[in-house]
């Protein structure tokens, strides 16, 4: 029997009801305003890469439920260990939308001092790991980090997201067999948005379901709508409580869609049909999440108009903070390589500076992929 | 079908795609395997239609797990087919590094020469799109650290054709590393002949010239160019040699230039220490520095992770190829 698909909403193929977790209100409308806030953030994104202001984004359109509802069950000493499609998960970790976009422009402000492509974030105090581009290479982390919480003691766990494409690679196999054999406190958060670039999840597993790999591995696999945020949550709280009682990890599989493209240089009209996206369309997470606290009377149509009004707000001027910082000096290249610059790198450093600007080459336009 | 006579203009993009199409056509073994090569085309569009001429069976789009591309393309190899893997980046080959060093560069030695493995694995590599740490590196070097081996970099759409081509009629496992900047930049004439190759192991004379030797290859050869039509201007002839085959490297071409002129420079995007620009200086010093009127000097990316916002200052370009041949001109 394939996993079920859980959900609180009840609808999108859901087969098995969950109740209505136990969240106050406030908490229902920060969950609610962090989507938002997730939207329009990579509304904004979007924008300043079509506009050639930065150079690349990596949307997460659709999957705003996936992962506001999954980092709110987080507690603040928890780890995240996450790909890069998980700005609203650095969101809700406390990260500010003025340090994401930092990055974006590859700024003097960014924490990564420029140095990674758009959307690679890092942001240590938050206990959110440097993101990579490689596929995979986080989950295996994340295990690590976690076996580390227990050598330590501590009664901590770690949380990594990954997509669907990530379940081939060979760190899901070996970070959840690691996982699976020390009793990790680590829950695997697989966002399966079906579809990695061009391949649908049908073409990257043989697998009814993702969350029945959990099996082999001897640890639950649970299967989520993954675009209901309250059923996100519960799951999740669930399976994060248990890790940190010694119970072991969790693989999560939170059923979604990718509803933009996976980058912004990739067109899906080239590969998925259009009638696909709409229909999930229908059940986008946030209008979902709105037509139950209306339905609920948590908030009024007014209420969260103010909220997606305040969200662009702040998008808008995060950007225009980020745009006016100074790019990363010339030297910034050569430091951090070691805990200690060797002389052939001062070496280099120094024939860089004897050459001055003249030597640089043109910057070139928008990055392809 | 295409005159067997004369050439057509067309990208390096374009004669890539023509390569596998008509080894495809000449040869049903001849399979394409890797991420997003089938529906979508590949990411740069390299594999465009061949899914659609030659079906799902031979083009496929495979799960994301590079050791799984090149490990399945070994085994199919083994069984009697051409398999030409993508990796979508050369970047991502990491994961399929034990595959490749382990595996397929050392079948046909440790079988006593009963099992081969003419595998091709396509590659875009290079800096020059602002790509960062993952879109950007030139890993050449650790393919021809790995004996078993052939390591091609073509820089025009000619080579790319013909050493493609080369590759897949070959019979030992290829790196095929495609400069990804220059991919729809560079044009040129393509000759229309399908039985057109260029052999594997030859390098090119990209441009003659009596003073200096720029040794080079892939993208970085059209900067060196362009270095050279600057030193024209200022009377220095430089001589753009283009390796095109890094392993078998063709020692007589790179030798016979650096004798001729007395004066080497080897130019490469990648990081400097143990690059391959250090193999061909390490090689003329050792075979013929009775006839060099100067140090060899590289050209190289600095010795970091190739940067995101600072590539333009990471990149070497014209100007630093330049310096290295004033620095060998007044020695």
């Amino acid at each position: 029997m394939p996993a079920e698909l859980l959900g609180v909403f009840g609808t999108g193929g859901v087969t098995k009801k969950l109740p209505v977790p136990e969240l106050g209100r406030d908490e229902l409308l920060q969950l609610h305003r962090n989507m938002v806030r997730t939207r329009k953030l990579d509304e904004r994104g979007m924008k300043l890469q079509r506009q050639g202001r930065i150079g690349f984004y990596v949307p997460s359109f659709g999957e705003e439920a996936a992962q506001i509802g999954s980092a709110a069950a987080l507690k603040k000493n928890d780890w995240v260990s996450p790909s890069y499609r998980q700005q609203g998960v650095a969101l809700v970790r406390g990260v500010n939308a003025t340090e994401m976009l930092d990055n974006c422009f590859g700024n003097s402000g960014d924490a990564a001092k420029g140095r990674q492509m758009p959307v690679h974030y890092t942001f240590r105090s938050h206990n959110f790991i440097s993101i990579g581009s490689p596929i995979g290479t986080q989950i295996a982390h994340a295990t690590g980090v976690a076996m580390a919480m227990r050598i330590r003691g501590d009664a901590n766990v770690c949380l990594t997201y990954l997509g669907d494409g990530a379940t081939s690679s060979n760190d899901f196999h070996t970070g959840l067999n690691f996982a699976g054999v020390f009793k990790s406190p680590c829950v695997f958060v697989c966002i399966n948005n079906q579809y990695a670039i061009s391949l649908n999840v049908a073409g990257q597993s043989g697998s009814t379901t993702i969350a029945d790999k959990a099996r082999a591995y001897g640890m639950p696999g649970v299967r989520v709508d993954g675009n209901d945020v309250l059923a996100v949550y519960a799951t999740t709280l669930a399976a994060v409580e248990a890790a940190r009682q010694g119970d072991g990890p969790t693989l999560l599989e939170l059923f979604s869609f990718r509803m933009g493209p996976h980058s912004s240089s990739d067109d899906p009209s080239r590969y998925r049909p259009k009638v696909e996206e709409d229909e999930w369309r229908a059940k986008d997470p946030i209008q979902r999440f709105e037509k139950w606290l209306l339905e609920n009377k948590h908030m009024t149509a007014a209420d969260m108009a103010a909220v997606h009004e305040q969200a662009e707000t702040e998008m808008a001027e995060a950007a225009k903070l980020s745009e006016t910082k100074e790019a990363p000096s010339k030297d910034s290249l050569f430091e951090d390589v070691y805990a200690a610059m060797p002389a052939s790198l001062k070496r280099q450093q120094a024939a860089l500076h004897a050459e001055g600007d003249a030597h640089a080459q043109d910057r070139n336009a928008a990055f392809p992929l | 079908m295409t005159a067997n006579t004369g050439t057509t203009v067309m990208t390096l993009l374009q004669a890539l795609n023509l390569a596998l199409m008509e080894e495809m056509e000449r040869n049903k073994d001849v399979v394409v395997l890797g991420e997003d090569v089938a529906r979508n085309g590949g990411v740069f569009r390299t594999t465009e239609g061949l899914m659609a001429k030659f079906g799902e069976a031979r083009v496929i789009d495979t799960p994301l797990a590079e050791s799984g591309i090149i490990g399945a393309a070994i085994g199919m190899a083994m069984y009697g087919l051409r398999p030409v893997a993508e990796i979508q980046f050369s970047d991502f080959i990491f994961p399929a590094m034990d595959q490749i060093v382990s595996e397929m560069a050392k079948l046909r030695y440790r079988s006593g020469g009963e099992f081969t493995c003419p595998v091709v694995v396509r590659t875009p590599s290079g800096g020059g799109i602002r790509g960062g740490h993952y879109h950007s590196q030139s890993p050449e070097a650790y393919f021809c650290h790995t004996p078993g081996l052939m390591v091609l970099a073509p820089s025009t759409p000619e080579d790319a054709k013909g050493l493609l081509k080369s590759a897949i009629r070959g019979n030992d496992p290829v790196i095929f590393f495609e400069p990804k900047r220059i991919y729809r930049t560079v044009k040129g004439e393509v000759p229309n002949d399908p039985d057109f190759t260029v052999p594997i192991g030859k390098a090119r004379i990209a441009r003659a010239g009596k003073d200096v030797t720029v040794i080079s290859w892939g993208a970085m050869v059209h900067t060196c160019l362009e270095a050279a039509e600057k030193a024209a201007r200022n009377g220095v002839d430089i001589e753009v040699v283009d390796l095109r085959s890094l392993v078998p490297l063709d020692e007589e071409a790179v030798l016979n230039s650096a004798k001729k002129t007395g004066r080497v420079v080897v130019a490469s995007e990648a990081t400097r220490t143990c690059g391959f620009a250090s193999e061909i200086s390490a090689f003329l010093a050792e075979e013929i520095i009775e006839y060099l009127e100067a140090p060899i000097v590289r050209v190289t990316g600095y010795d970091t992770p190739f940067p995101y916002a600072l590539e333009h200052v990471y990149m070497p370009g014209p100007n630093r190829v330049l310096d290295a041949v004033q620095r060998v001109m007044t020695f």
